[in-house]
């Protein structure tokens, strides 16, 4: 495991946080989180234009920049501080990662670069209405059609379901065992509906299935284990963008502290107060520990990465939304207020708490896998 | 006179004077003549002197018959505490009976943007400028301030006074130019408080409380009567559902005030959905789950026998013990623990909203409600310094703010 990051990775990270400074200070955040589409195509275009970062981890022989789980784990943190509304996880993380684990050289080659070059957003359906991400909880099947295979029912909590333009689904194959298959979003019987997501700078919808004609990624035998590999990457960028949240409400708040007055002194000066900003520190640092070991242990192979990326989604659930209550804690009746900004990230804190799983179903998987294989 | 007999004569009373087919106001006033309106008040002001303990007798022969009272939701029950208790007969005569009537509602004027733990803070200032006061300053948190006829105003009349003895009283028209209301919007999307804008509002001398710089001490009567009021104010929520016009009246009063709270239940944490929700999932089994469910019940039941036993002690006339601080800081550890319960239970479905939800948004409400339960009416850091200091007698915090002119100590620049 490497325990510090490059210069490289130091300066794409910078480079990264000057930019969503820029595009996404609260105000953009805002703005975007009330409107359908939810993200700015014109900020999209440049993270992936000038900035490549949906190209990150792809394969370079398919159009992408050949990075690993760090490097995208790194984007994800600073999308998760910024609050950045965009496409990025649901297209980049998820999808993509789908294709990569799980895409014949063929389907890579015709799938992965409109990805890579973010002409394409892609996302991945998975859970389904009150399921959840474990494999078990995945009760969709395909059936055969032909030469190829069709999806009935329904998934949901699908990131950016709307504004995909292609979806990847986690279901069943025929004889039993998860794979990914793919539909275009408006392939034949796929229909989409919008969902009232509790954190509205992330957008989610159901999308019914109706016999869809659908293309299986791959071989369904390694199936299983690329929806593992797939759920890995998740969780581990999914725990870097909770940090990296985490970590700016923890500075905000400390911030605010040191400027609000009560009793004639700074709130700062109150031991209670120094106390809470320790703790906070305590809980971010530990769990951006576990969010880093996670990448890096996926990078080289490390046969507990596995348990490694369920223990870093873990700690950042509790981590995120302890910091958020803290967060609101220290600021106050201000920080219960709609126009304070405070309540933006601990609604992402409270979704990303029950996103692809929460402490427990991750505290489990881990010591499913802890001292086995990955 | 004994229980017995404060039962007959109320008996008495109702039998031959209640009537559902009144209207609210006619029957009110007539109810605020004969004294039982408010019966631990003096006899001059719509009561009957009687010692405050048997107004739960009265209280008992009205729901017997289904009779409805005075007016005491709200703000306005403070404000009739505290003219009654400071205010000149003046005050008495012009406000206490549009507060029984409930024709003119009331909001608190206490909290400011840059003052809420210290609400002795407060730095509106009110200014004696031809005969009249000209109040400037920023209220904020003030419930029902778009609808009051009055507020009840802490103001600094003394900048040169030592911070608890440079405040003010007064009643304030809120009907008046110089009074701007604006809603604060909430982060779980509701708008239930205001912020007031004070420019040159206009107070006329007579409407001040009390002498100048008591405002403090009146200010203390009318939190003490918030606190105690906190109980009685549950009972209001549930309007009988009787046809008759009075109940229907009533029911449109209620339903006014109440509008504004609906998420109210919500941020206690709702620990008595947890149960049904994780039935209702198929979470019932799941050991992890019911763990968590079990640590909240007995964190939350625990919760309300403390406060049964604080209200037994005072009934019995004991001396308030411990049990009896504690329960908002319990309340604010309950509630966050069943934010988590109900995320667990909820799974994905933690991550929607509104309809989307399963619960039509009850469960989403509580997740991002809870934190108001920590903050509102005194933080948790406020209550456990008030518990270490006061209860368990710990050394005081020193302060600095207390032994000089107010306008020499720091304070935020609002
Ligand atoms: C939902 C809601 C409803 C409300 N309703 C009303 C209402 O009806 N009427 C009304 O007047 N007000 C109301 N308030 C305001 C509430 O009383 C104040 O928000 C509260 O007292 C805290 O004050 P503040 O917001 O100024 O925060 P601050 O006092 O600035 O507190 C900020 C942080 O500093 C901490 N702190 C402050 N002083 C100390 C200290 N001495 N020691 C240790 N820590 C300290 C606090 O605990 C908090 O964590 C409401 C607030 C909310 C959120």
């Amino acid at each position: 495991m490497q325990f510090s990051f490059s210069e490289e990775q130091e300066e794409f990270r910078s480079m990264l946080r000057r930019f969503l400074e820029a595009k996404s200070p609260p105000s953009a955040v805002r703005a975007q989180m009330v409107t359908d589409q939810g993200y700015d195509p014109d900020v999209w275009a440049s993270l992936a234009g000038e900035l490549g970062v949906t190209a990150l981890h792809i394969p370079e022989e398919y159009g992408g920049a050949g990075f690993g789980v760090s490097e995208l784990a790194i984007a994800a943190e600073e999308m998760g501080r910024a609050l950045l509304c965009a496409p990025f996880f649901a297209s980049t993380v998820m999808a993509a990662t789908a294709i990569i684990n799980a895409g014949s050289d063929n389907q890579k080659r015709t799938l992965l670069p409109d990805l890579a070059s973010g002409d394409v957003i892609a996302t991945l359906a998975a859970a389904e209405p009150g399921g959840g991400w474990a494999p078990d909880q995945i009760k969709m099947t395909a059936a055969r059609s032909g030469d190829g295979y069709t999806l009935t029912g329904a998934k949901s909590y699908v990131l950016d379901g709307m504004n995909a333009g292609r979806i990847v689904v986690a279901a069943n194959a025929p004889g039993g065992g998860i794979a990914f298959f793919t539909t275009s979003a408006d392939g034949q019987g796929v229909s989409r509906t919008a969902l009232k997501s509790m954190d509205p700078t992330r957008k989610l919808a159901r999308i019914d299935f109706d016999a869809a004609p659908v293309e299986l990624l791959g071989d369904a035998a390694a199936g299983a284990e690329a929806y593992a590999k797939t759920m890995d990457v998740m969780l581990t960028c999914l725990a870097n963008e909770m940090n990296g949240g985490a970590e700016r409400l923890r500075e905000d708040s400390l911030d605010y502290v040191s400027m609000r007055m009560q009793f004639g002194r700074s709130i700062a000066s109150f031991q209670t107060t120094k106390h809470k900003a320790a703790d906070m520190l305590l809980d971010v640092e530990l769990s951006k520990a576990a969010g880093y070991s996670a990448a890096s242990a996926l990078d080289d192979d490390d046969p507990d990465a596995r348990a490694v990326a369920s223990l870093a989604k873990a700690a950042a659930s509790e981590a995120y939304f302890q910091t958020a209550v803290h967060a609101v804690q220290m600021h106050g009746g201000i920080g219960f207020t709609f126009d304070n900004d405070t309540h933006l990230w601990f609604k992402r804190a409270k979704q990303s708490e029950a996103f692809l799983g929460d402490a427990n179903l991750h505290r489990e998987r881990m010591m499913q896998h802890w001292g086995t294989e990955a | 006179m004994t229980v017995e007999q404060v039962r007959a004569d109320v008996q008495a009373y109702l039998k031959a004077n209640w009537d559902p087919n009144l209207g609210l106001v006619e029957w009110r006033l007539k109810l605020m003549d004969s004294g039982w309106s408010m019966p631990h008040w003096p006899e001059k002001w719509y009561g009957r002197g009687l010692p405050l303990g048997m107004t739960s007798v009265v209280d008992e022969e009205f729901a017997a018959v289904g009779a409805v009272g005075v007016a005491k939701m709200g703000i306005r029950v403070l404000a009739a505490a505290t003219i009654l208790e400071h205010g000149t007969d003046t005050h008495k005569e012009k406000f206490l009976r549009g507060i029984l009537t409930g024709e003119e509602t009331w909001c608190q004027l206490f909290s400011e943007p840059g003052s809420g733990s210290d609400l002795a803070g407060a730095a509106t200032r009110a200014d004696l400028k031809d005969g009249k006061w000209v109040i400037n300053g920023q209220k904020v948190w003030t419930t029902s301030a778009h609808h009051a006829h009055f507020g009840l105003l802490l103001a600094r009349t003394d900048w040169d006074a030592v911070k608890h003895k440079g405040l003010s009283y007064f009643i304030l028209d809120m009907h008046q130019p110089g009074v701007d209301v604006h809603q604060l919007k909430q982060m779980n999307g509701h708008a239930s408080f205001n912020q007031v804008f004070l420019t040159d509002a206009v107070i006329e001398p007579e409407y001040q409380v009390a002498e100048l710089g008591e405002g403090w001490k009146v200010a203390t009567t009318t939190l003490m009567n918030e606190r105690r009021g906190a109980d009685s104010a549950r009972k209001y929520d549930s309007a009988s559902d009787q046809p008759e016009r009075i109940y229907e009246e009533e029911r449109a009063e209620i339903a006014t005030v109440m509008a504004p709270y609906t998420w109210y239940p919500q941020r206690m944490g709702r620990v008595d959905m947890l149960v049904e929700r994780a039935k209702a999932l198929g979470k019932y089994d799941d050991p992890a789950t019911r763990q968590e469910i079990a640590k909240v019940l007995t964190l939350a039941k625990s919760a309300e026998w403390t406060a049964r036993r604080a209200r037994a002690a005072s009934a019995a006339g004991k001396p308030q013990g411990p049990e009896g601080s504690i329960g908002k800081l319990a309340a604010s550890i309950v509630a966050r623990a069943a934010n988590l319960a109900h995320t667990t239970i909820a799974g994905p479905d933690a991550m929607l909203t509104g309809d989307d939800d399963g619960t039509g948004g009850v469960v989403a409400e509580i997740l991002v409600s809870t934190p108001a339960i920590s903050i509102a009416g005194g933080t948790d850091e406020i209550q456990r310094n008030i518990i270490s200091e006061r209860i368990l007698k710990m050394p005081k915090e020193m302060r600095t703010d207390t032994d000089r002119p107010f306008r020499d100590v720091p304070r935020n620049q609002v």
